[in-house]
């Protein structure tokens, strides 16, 4: 009986560690569209994910492609950011000095849109 | 159903929806110009298979590509032949399709087996995959070895990246305004290139933008209605699947000029396979891709490449022939597979 129970004892803790670390790792699936308040958005399936990034001021935002398709990340005012074509695998970041929200799209297939919240 | 609604018939030349293909039919003959639509539609339906259509005086006859051997020339020449490709984006080397170059290479044999050689080419945009130079170079190259004298191209939005259109311009709209839009007549058809992959902005579709629709207004202003008029653009020029953004925000604009004119085509590329829509005079058509398919609209979770077993791969790519006989007759638009 003692050996059972510390059996499930340290069962418990280990199973709450994996699945914390499966969700923070894997989070940004693709699709969903999710807020976050990390700095990493996923680019993949004519989708940013998360579609809302809440940051604070001074934070860099990184995109990557994952998707089979080169997309842009394009401030929505065509001035404050703009990439350049990005294809699979490619990256971008910019750092958000100013609070605000700052909506984007992919000037390719501009129905993919999202926005970064800068606290 | 609004008498409005019925007056348009919405098909799919794939061979799979054929079978749904004839409820669709709508069978009017409110030009009363004697072409036997039914027949027309019908046809039109064969060329998922690889039928070959010509219309010679209203009347619409069709011969199966294998028969054509047998085919006496003069009975398949019509007035003005060209062939239609699109969506070639040379560079693309993912899984949907890791060789591009050897399947436009086979749409260029296709269209060189045709048997009325086309007299040129329209390409409806995304030459390349990602504008890049080398990517022009050798679409330039494969096209080269087609049989048709010339080729006509508009830009798709893969062609225009990284320096708002500047290379495409150089290289392909020398004689162009604008962003690349221009008009030009063979054999008394009148035909406009236009642009709507240019300014696109955050969550809408393409765009033609108010210089282009002014010199567009202007340049068919002094065409008569009788003169056939063939429009051709990357992105639909009509609403095929906004939610995706295939259709273009001020198209309606472009379609009003229009419609004065007895024979319209409207001829775009962009979804990576063949649709048609017939609304009065205006036949609507979109070309397969040589590079990849994508799918049907709604039917996935994104407008994405979409992968098939190698084996199927070309009976999803395609080119598209156009024949026009003089007369009131709207042009022959025949579909054709790769494989």
């Amino acid at each position: 009986m003692k050996g059972k129970k510390k059996v499930i004892v340290w069962i418990a803790p280990i199973l709450a560690f994996s699945g914390l670390y499966a969700q923070a790792g894997k989070s940004a699936n693709a699709g969903r569209k999710e807020s976050g308040s990390g700095s990493e958005v996923k680019i993949d399936n004519f989708t940013f994910a998360p579609g809302t990034v809440t940051v604070s001021a001074g934070t860099t935002v990184h995109w990557v492609n994952r998707d089979d398709i080169p997309h842009t990340v394009v401030s929505d005012d065509k001035t404050t950011f703009k990439s350049k074509p990005l294809d699979t695998d490619q990256e971008f970041s910019y750092t958000f000095s100013k609070p605000g929200t700052y909506s984007y799209f992919c000037s390719i297939h501009p129905k993919m849109t999202a926005k970064v919240v800068v606290q | 159903m609004t008498l409005s609604q019925a007056r348009a018939a919405y098909f799919w030349t794939n061979e799979e929806n054929m079978g749904q293909r004839h409820k669709d039919e709508i069978l009017y003959d409110h030009n009363h110009d004697g072409i036997d639509r039914r027949g027309f539609l019908k046809c039109m339906a064969w060329a998922g298979t690889g039928a070959f259509c010509v219309m010679q005086g209203g009347v619409l006859k069709s011969y199966s590509l294998s028969r054509l051997a047998d085919l006496d020339p003069s009975e398949a020449k019509g007035e003005l032949s060209f062939a239609q490709i699109s969506d070639s984006h040379m560079g693309f080397n993912k899984a949907a399709n890791p060789d591009v170059v050897a399947t436009l290479k086979a749409a260029i044999e296709k269209i060189n087996a045709l048997p009325t050689a086309p007299e040129f080419l329209l390409h409806t945009g995304d030459i390349s995959h990602l504008s890049k130079p080398e990517e022009f170079d050798t679409a330039d190259q494969i096209l080269k070895s087609s049989i048709a004298k010339d080729v006509f191209f508009v830009p798709g939005e893969h062609d225009v990246l990284g320096d708002d259109g500047k290379q495409y311009l150089e290289r392909y709209g020398k004689h162009a305004k604008g962003a690349g839009w221009y008009s030009f007549d063979k054999k008394g058809v009148h035909f406009a290139g236009l642009v709507n992959v240019m300014n696109l902005k955050a969550g809408g579709l393409g765009s033609l933008g108010n210089e282009q629709l002014e010199w567009l207004e202007e340049d068919l202003k002094k065409l008569s209605a009788s003169t056939p008029v063939v429009v051709f653009a990357h992105i639909p020029l009509w609403s095929v699947y906004p939610e995706w953004g295939w259709g273009t925000e001020d198209s309606a604009q472009a379609l009003s000029y229009l419609k004065r004119f007895g024979s319209v085509t409207v001829l775009n590329g962009h979804i990576h396979q063949t649709m048609q829509k017939i609304e009065g005079n205006v036949t609507f058509h979109t070309a397969a891709s040589t590079a990849f398919p994508q799918p049907q609209p709604g039917q996935a979770e994104s407008p994405g490449p979409m992968k098939v077993p190698a084996e199927e791969l070309r009976g999803f790519l395609g080119i598209t022939e156009v024949n026009f006989v003089r007369g009131k007759q709207a042009l022959a638009i025949v579909d054709a597979k790769l494989g």
